[in-house]
């Protein structure tokens, strides 16, 4: 496979032709922030928080979405993108109801460390409170729409990994959410086999174990890799 | 130099700020050295007295008293400090405003008379009992603001690392973990 050489932050990278921006500056150790990006599913360039400044282009790209090419000049930390991410941030705080204090996910959410990460001390736009309910008709789980950001990391995982399209996205716009089949209680779903992967998938307390209480909630990302390694290369690797 | 005035205040809020501001424990006594408390709820003095360099509010703004309190407190403070989750977004005060218009009303329907053992009865006491916003709301979206201390609560350390930053003269703002929401 042919590689290709690119610029990311000043430092000279080479990636393998079908990687993308973030694969290259990963393998780099530069950091880009990422939230609906999870390894082992394809991306979707859903959070916009991994955009990117490309010498020579207007317009942003999302790292995780935009393949390297040869000579590619690449800005992963300007004031310009430290102004989006937080901007980006905000609006994801303002959007649904993220009440940290009281969550499941309270101290181990990505939502909450990009925040912190990001210099987010306060949220400048007026918060909507929309009305959103809580789906707690399954026997194991439960789905807290208000905490969601719509990554649609649980959605690619039921599709991609476990292989049984459950989750799904309706709506359009602010009013876009995870639905189970044809919009149904999740409890009632005839699809879902309970394998549970949506729940690690989750960056935020959206999706969590039933029996949670505020900061109970951990997740073990590591199962998720198992799976993807064990499918991809059929390789059975015990957990450590 | 003059001593730094200080106050803090409690607004729409749990207290547990203030439980936290009382953890700072020895702290305490060193900065009774250096700065003088001129109002608080663990002090005796009814009114926000005038020139006050730096004021910690814990709470959102929830009812009428909140509101003319703020605005008292912003006139009379040079800086003001968003003491907490409740002040920095609402927080769990703010939840009622999930229920859209009228959730002041519902809130009161719900607690006094829907849930009530004994003697279902809203509390009305003009002048005393102070009237629900119709909508609660952190501390920026009324007044402006100058630093925040995010947390539910704000641990000890994360106040003692603001309050020293004041005492040196530094730009107080926090960063890091130290903003960390919950």
């Amino acid at each position: 496979m042919a590689a290709k050489t690119l610029i990311i932050d000043g430092k000279q990278v080479s990636a393998q032709d079908d990687a993308t921006i973030l694969d290259a500056a990963t393998d780099a150790g530069i950091k880009i922030p990422t939230l609906c990006h999870l390894g082992g599913v394809y991306d979707v360039g859903a959070c916009r928080l991994c955009l990117v400044e490309v010498a020579g282009a207007k317009k942003l790209f999302s790292a995780c979405t935009t393949r390297v090419a040869e000579g590619m000049e690449v800005h992963t930390d300007t004031e310009r993108l430290r102004k989006y991410r937080r901007m980006t941030l905000e609006l994801l705080f303002a959007e649904r109801n993220h009440v940290c204090s009281v969550c499941v996910s309270n101290g181990k959410c990505e939502l909450q460390t990009l925040a912190w990460q990001n210099g987010m001390e306060h949220v400048g736009y007026d918060y909507s409170f929309p009305r959103w309910g809580v789906d707690a008709t399954h026997h194991l789980f439960g789905l807290d729409h208000n905490r969601c950001v719509l990554c649609q990391r649980c959605v690619r995982v039921c599709w991609h990994i476990e292989g049984a399209g459950t989750k799904n996205v309706a709506g359009r716009g602010a009013r876009s959410a995870i639905i189970d089949d044809l919009k149904q209680p999740w409890g009632d779903s005839e699809t879902c086999t309970s394998c549970g992967k949506c729940v690690l998938a989750c960056p935020t307390g959206a999706l969590f174990n039933k029996g949670s209480t505020v900061g109970e909630m951990s997740r073990d990302l590591n199962k998720l890799e198992y799976i993807v390694n064990a499918r991809l290369k059929k390789q059975w690797i015990a957990l450590e | 130099m003059d001593r730094l005035r200080i106050a803090t205040v409690w607004l729409g809020g749990c207290s547990g700020c203030h439980m936290s501001f009382l953890d700072l424990d020895e702290f305490l006594i060193d900065l009774a050295g250096l700065v003088d408390l001129v109002y608080s709820p663990v002090i005796d003095v009814k009114e926000y007295p005038e020139n006050v360099d730096v004021c910690l509010i814990e709470g959102a703004v929830c009812n009428r008293d909140n509101l003319e309190m703020l605005h008292t407190v912003r006139r009379r403070t040079k800086v003001l400090v968003s003491f907490g989750d409740c002040a920095v977004t609402g927080n769990v005060p703010a939840i009622r405003n999930q229920l859209g218009a009228g959730n002041d009303v519902n809130v009161l329907q719900c607690a006094y008379i829907a849930n009530a053992q004994n003697n279902p009865r809203l509390p009305v006491a003009d002048g005393i009992v102070p009237e629900l916003l119709k909508r609660v709301k952190p501390l920026h979206e009324v007044v402006p603001v100058e630093v925040y201390l995010p947390g539910c609560p704000p641990s000890a350390d994360r106040i003692k690392l603001l309050l020293e930053r004041v005492l040196a003269g530094l730009p107080p703002a926090l960063e890091g973990e130290q903003i960390r929401f919950g």
